[in-house]
């Protein structure tokens, strides 16, 4: 399977590529479940259903809130990965971040985050696990892909946001970019 | 004399590549110009770093209640969809100095690209005082009427902020931008004078609260309105233009106007007496 493993060099944080991949019509989400769950040290990812992500900015913010966190010792959750998921919550609930964000048993489109903590882990080492242990199609991890995959409307009350107007089919309209703002705030000002 | 130093940038910005360029400081902030998490997009980082002659416990918590208190009223009006710039990430407890330890807070927003309101019309009085000479009856009338234009746009940009739930705090024509539309030149074709076209854009929310009072809203239309008075004097007569534009931005809009003139007789602070 051809890997779609994209390296994202975030600004500010050099010393720290991460790596994203994006998958539709996963088939062994309750596997990869299952190994987070029991610990498993090699399956120690962000796992996220790809119909809460709107767009690369709201993951980037959560993966740097994350990641800033980390650097300072302020995890709240087990780990760098758990905390992305966490940071994409709005409020300080980190089983609620979960439900609303992890990856169920059914998920078939499906976010996966790494972050290059320690040197071991590489494009290379990180591509080759997940070529080996996700089944599912590999995609571009770009605004486009994950429009067709988002749910507007439980995005919007994941971040009680249910005024706000939802975006349409259009590429880059106003509506969109006001919910994306939104988010971004949300992800920025948690537990403030 | 020695060239002054400015705190050192807390971290992760110690590692950002190229470093941000210091833009401004005022008593309590620094402002720079670095790059948004997508290092293709600019953005603005504001930093409150810490005040070593504060106790430490207190600063802490100013610094932190300061910050918070602006990336919340800057996260409604972008909700409430007000032209303000997107807050991007935030720290209220940064860490940066020698030790790592405390080093102040801070705010990353959308990089907004254009004039501040205030250069836009000294550029404008500028150019019309050199060119007085030359202009006809007409002429300067269409000149006043393109700075009624723009004032009108700045008085709906006011009234649909307090419409939304928030006053400014520091309303000066240095806390209103101009965000030229895509397709605009920076003058007018054909006479050279300054453009003034373009979106009206709220920045600084450090002042900023949450209130529905007439009373908070007319203070804020009352500073702005003393600021032109006394930094655009060539403008000052055309003020009643932003207050047209206020008024049909929403409809609390009167009875703030009504509060303005209680204000203008008595100045920003209220009476304390009776």
């Amino acid at each position: 399977m051809a890997s779609s493993l994209e390296t994202i060099s975030v600004a500010h944080l050099p010393l720290m590529p991460v790596h994203v991949a994006l998958y539709r019509d996963v088939q062994n989400a309750a596997f990869l479940k299952g190994q987070l769950l029991d610990g498993q040290a090699e399956f120690e990812y962000a796992f996220i259903d790809a119909s809460m992500v709107l767009s690369r900015a709201q993951v980037i913010a959560a993966v740097f809130r994350a990641v800033n966190d980390y650097m300072h010792n302020r995890l709240k959750s087990h780990n760098v990965h758990s905390e992305i998921v966490f940071s994409l919550n709005p409020t300080n609930n980190i089983s609620e971040s979960f439900r609303r964000f992890g990856i169920t048993d059914s998920t078939k489109d499906m976010l996966v985050v790494k972050v290059s903590v320690s040197p071991e882990i590489t494009h290379e080492s990180v591509a080759a696990h997940l070529d080996s242990s996700v089944q599912g199609t590999p995609v571009l991890f770009d605004d486009q892909t994950l429009s067709e995959m988002s749910d507007i409307n439980k995005i919007k009350k994941a971040y009680k946001l249910g005024a706000l107007p939802s975006p349409t089919a259009k590429k880059n309209d106003e509506a969109k970019q006001r919910l994306e703002n939104s988010l971004l705030s949300s992800i920025a000002l948690r537990g403030s | 004399m020695e060239e002054y130093k400015p705190p050192a940038l807390p971290s992760p910005f110690n590692n950002t590549i190229p470093p941000p360029i210091l833009l401004t400081q005022g008593a309590e902030a620094h402002l720079y110009k670095t790059t948004s998490l997508d290092p293709s997009i600019p953005a603005a980082l504001k930093i409150r770093p810490s005040k070593p002659y504060r106790h430490p416990i207190l600063d802490r918590r100013l610094t932190r209640q300061r910050i918070i208190s602006e990336a919340r009223c800057l996260a409604k009006l972008i909700r409430e969809g007000v032209s303000v710039p997107a807050l991007l990430a935030l720290d209220w407890e940064g860490h940066g100095g020698p030790e790592g330890g405390w080093g102040g807070a801070w705010l990353m927003m959308e990089w907004i690209d254009g004039p501040v309101v205030r250069v836009v019309l000294e550029q404008w009085e500028a150019w019309m005082k050199q060119n007085e000479g030359s202009l006809d009856e007409s002429q300067i009338e269409n000149e006043e009427a393109r700075v009624r234009g723009l004032l009108r746009k700045m008085g709906s940009a006011i009234g649909v902020l307090h419409k939304a739930g928030i006053v400014h705090g520091d309303l000066t024509t240095s806390n209103l931008m101009l965000r030229p539309s895509a397709d605009a030149g920076d003058a007018v074709e054909g006479t050279g004078a300054p453009s003034l076209e373009g979106d009206v854009v709220l920045i600084d929310f450090g002042l900023a609260s949450h209130s529905n009072q007439d009373e908070d809203r007319a203070v804020d239309l009352y500073v702005l309105e003393r600021a032109i008075g006394s930094t655009h004097p060539r403008s000052e007569p055309l003020f009643e233009a932003l207050i047209t534009g206020y008024r049909d931005s929403y409809k609390g809009a009167s009875s703030a106007l009504k509060k303005l003139e209680d204000v203008r007789l008595r100045g920003r602070k209220r009476s304390m007496l009776g």
